[in-house]
This record gives C-alpha cells, sequence and structure tokens, in this order.
C-alpha cells in the first residue's frame, strides 16, 4: 500500500527540480516562471497528501489558497515580462538592472 | 494493487516531465512538459481522493495558466538558444544545491517516519459520508469565508495589475466616440455651399 512518504517524496523531488530550474535556467525568465509553477504544484502535493493521511481538510482548502496566489502570480510574471521584451527587446533577466538595485 | 501500480506510474511520470520541464531546449516544449506534469499530478491527488483539487488542477494549471504562459512564449519573438548560454556552467552550482534540499527534504520525511515530529491536531475532520467536494464546499464557504473572499480580491488584483501593466495607448488610432456621434446635430454636420464651377470642394 502506498503511504504518506511516498507522495512526500514525489513532492521533495518536484520541489528540488523546481529550484535547480531556477538555478540552471537563470537567464530565461519564462522558465524561471514555470519552475515557480513546478514547486508551487510540489507545495500543493504535500497538503493534500498529508489532508488526506490526516483526514484533515484543511490542506485541501489552503491548497486552493496556495493554487489561486499561483495563478496570480503568473498572470502578473508574464505582464511584467511583456512590458519588459516590449521596453527592451529581450527577456535576459541576468543583465536587469534598470533600477540599480 | 491497481492503486500501487498507478502511483507508480503517474509519480514517474510528474518527475520526469518536471525534469522535462526544465531541461527541454524549446520554452514551447517545456509547457508542454508542464502540462503534462499538471495532468500526472491530479492523477496523484485523485488517487488520495481530494477530487476536488484535482480537477482545480486541470481547470486553473492546464485550462488557464499553462495557456497563458504558451500565449507568451509564442507571442515573444525572443533567441531561446542565446538565452541557454551558461546553462552548464550553472549546472554543477545548481545540481548542488537541488541535491541538498532533496536530502534535507528526504530527511525530514524520515525524521516524521521515526516517530520524531508531532504534527499536531487536526483541525477539520474528514468527513466519511459527505464527498470531496462537498466537505470543502462546506468548510470553504463556513470556516474560511473571509479567506475565500481574500483569494478572490487577489485574483481581481491580478487581473487588474495584468490588465494596468499590458495596456497601451496607441496613438494614430481613431476610436469611435459615441457621445460626440449622439450629440451631432444636422445644423452642424452638414454644410451648404456655393461652389464655383472648376475649382476643388474645400472640405
Amino acid at each position: 500500500m502506498i503511504g504518506l512518504a511516498h507522495y512526500l517524496v514525489v513532492g521533495a523531488i518536484l520541489f528540488a527540480l523546481g529550484v535547480l530550474g531556477i538555478i540552471i535556467n537563470r537567464k530565461n525568465v519564462i522558465i524561471i516562471l514555470m519552475s515557480i509553477e513546478l514547486i508551487l504544484l510540489a507545495v500543493n502535493i504535500n497538503l493534500v497528501a498529508f489532508s488526506a493521511y490526516l483526514g484533515d481538510l484543511v490542506g485541501q482548502v489552503f491548497a486552493m489558497f496556495v493554487l489561486t496566489v499561483a495563478a496570480g502570480e503568473a498572470a502578473i510574471g508574464l505582464a511584467i515580462l511583456v512590458i519588459y521584451f516590449r521596453a527592451r527587446g529581450t527577456i535576459a533577466v541576468d543583465d536587469v538592472n534598470r533600477m540599480k538595485g | 494493487m491497481i492503486q500501487v501500480l498507478a502511483f507508480y506510474l503517474f509519480a514517474t511520470i510528474v518527475v520526469a516531465s518536471g525534469a522535462m520541464v526544465i531541461f527541454a531546449r524549446n520554452p514551447v516544449h517545456s509547457v508542454l512538459w508542464l502540462i503534462l506534469a499538471f495532468f500526472n499530478a491530479a492523477g496523484l491527488m485523485v488517487l488520495l481522493s481530494a477530487e476536488f483539487v484535482a480537477m482545480l488542477l486541470v481547470i486553473v494549471y492546464v485550462g488557464a495558466v499553462a495557456v497563458l504562459f504558451l500565449f507568451v512564449v509564442m507571442m515573444l519573438d525572443i533567441d531561446f538558444a542565446q538565452l541557454r548560454a551558461g546553462f552548464v556552467s550553472y549546472f554543477p552550482l545548481g545540481g548542488a544545491i537541488a541535491v541538498v534540499l532533496l536530502v534535507e527534504l528526504v530527511l525530514g520525511v524520515g525524521a516524521w517516519k521515526a516517530g520524531a515530529i508531532n504534527l499536531g491536531q487536526r483541525a477539520a475532520r474528514l468527513p466519511d459520508a459527505t464527498p470531496n467536494i462537498e466537505a470543502i464546499g462546506q468548510l470553504l464557504y463556513t470556516r474560511y469565508i473571509f479567506l475565500f473572499e481574500a483569494a478572490g480580491l487577489i485574483l481581481l488584483v491580478a487581473m487588474i495589475g495584468a490588465i494596468v501593466l499590458t495596456h497601451r495607448a496607441r496613438g494614430g488610432t481613431r476610436p469611435q466616440n459615441i457621445d460626440r456621434q449622439n450629440r451631432r446635430r444636422p445644423d452642424e454636420a452638414v454644410r451648404n455651399i456655393d461652389q464655383p464651377v472648376g475649382q476643388g470642394v474645400e472640405l
């Protein structure tokens, strides 16, 4: 029978893949956004797995809120990406230094 | 038995397509692998009998977020090969960080399995008889109603923000001005002139 630990390990692997994706695709902000989606997916798998195995429904409610934030974040991130591309003609993020921050 | 088989199938595909998301050369392929990962994660959640979150994952992620990514990737005219420069040089550092993170997370799971971590009280016990969607609805619209409304507010702010950011007033267009059209009267719209023969009309 599949235990909770199996799901947690799947979530952990996905989370690590997301972090790896952020680091190795440091220039391509589209892949970085997709990696963030992967990380949030891993978090959702963890939340739902705990919810199911503990018999506690709050995890699934919280997973829904995580999903909401992920959708909003993707929309805003891609909007910023589009206006950045319009202004600069590239999306290489390692030379984003306009604000000298 | 079939559950075990399904779990390993979904888990393998979700991890493999997650890897393909970050390793694919073409971002369009990345988005397609991301869609596959979401579908298989939804399968995992169905196995956990969390049907509502699974369907939400398919509808919101595959139907909205992934399609949004696809639109943006195809809309931008970018040389993606140039963006991959440094991919190999970043790999050792990234791989090291990812492996350390993974080991830490798995150690955490192991510590929990060994009973070192106490998971605390249940906030809302899963009801046995009611279906998953009904149970979530009963919880969401009673105890978490304000959080639910806050989630709606977040989506509204995200929508307005995305529109405000990407909207641009283009010059040179001549949009219809309905107020002016309705205010127009015949005496200011029609002009009688005595047109001399052989000359152009001055408008």
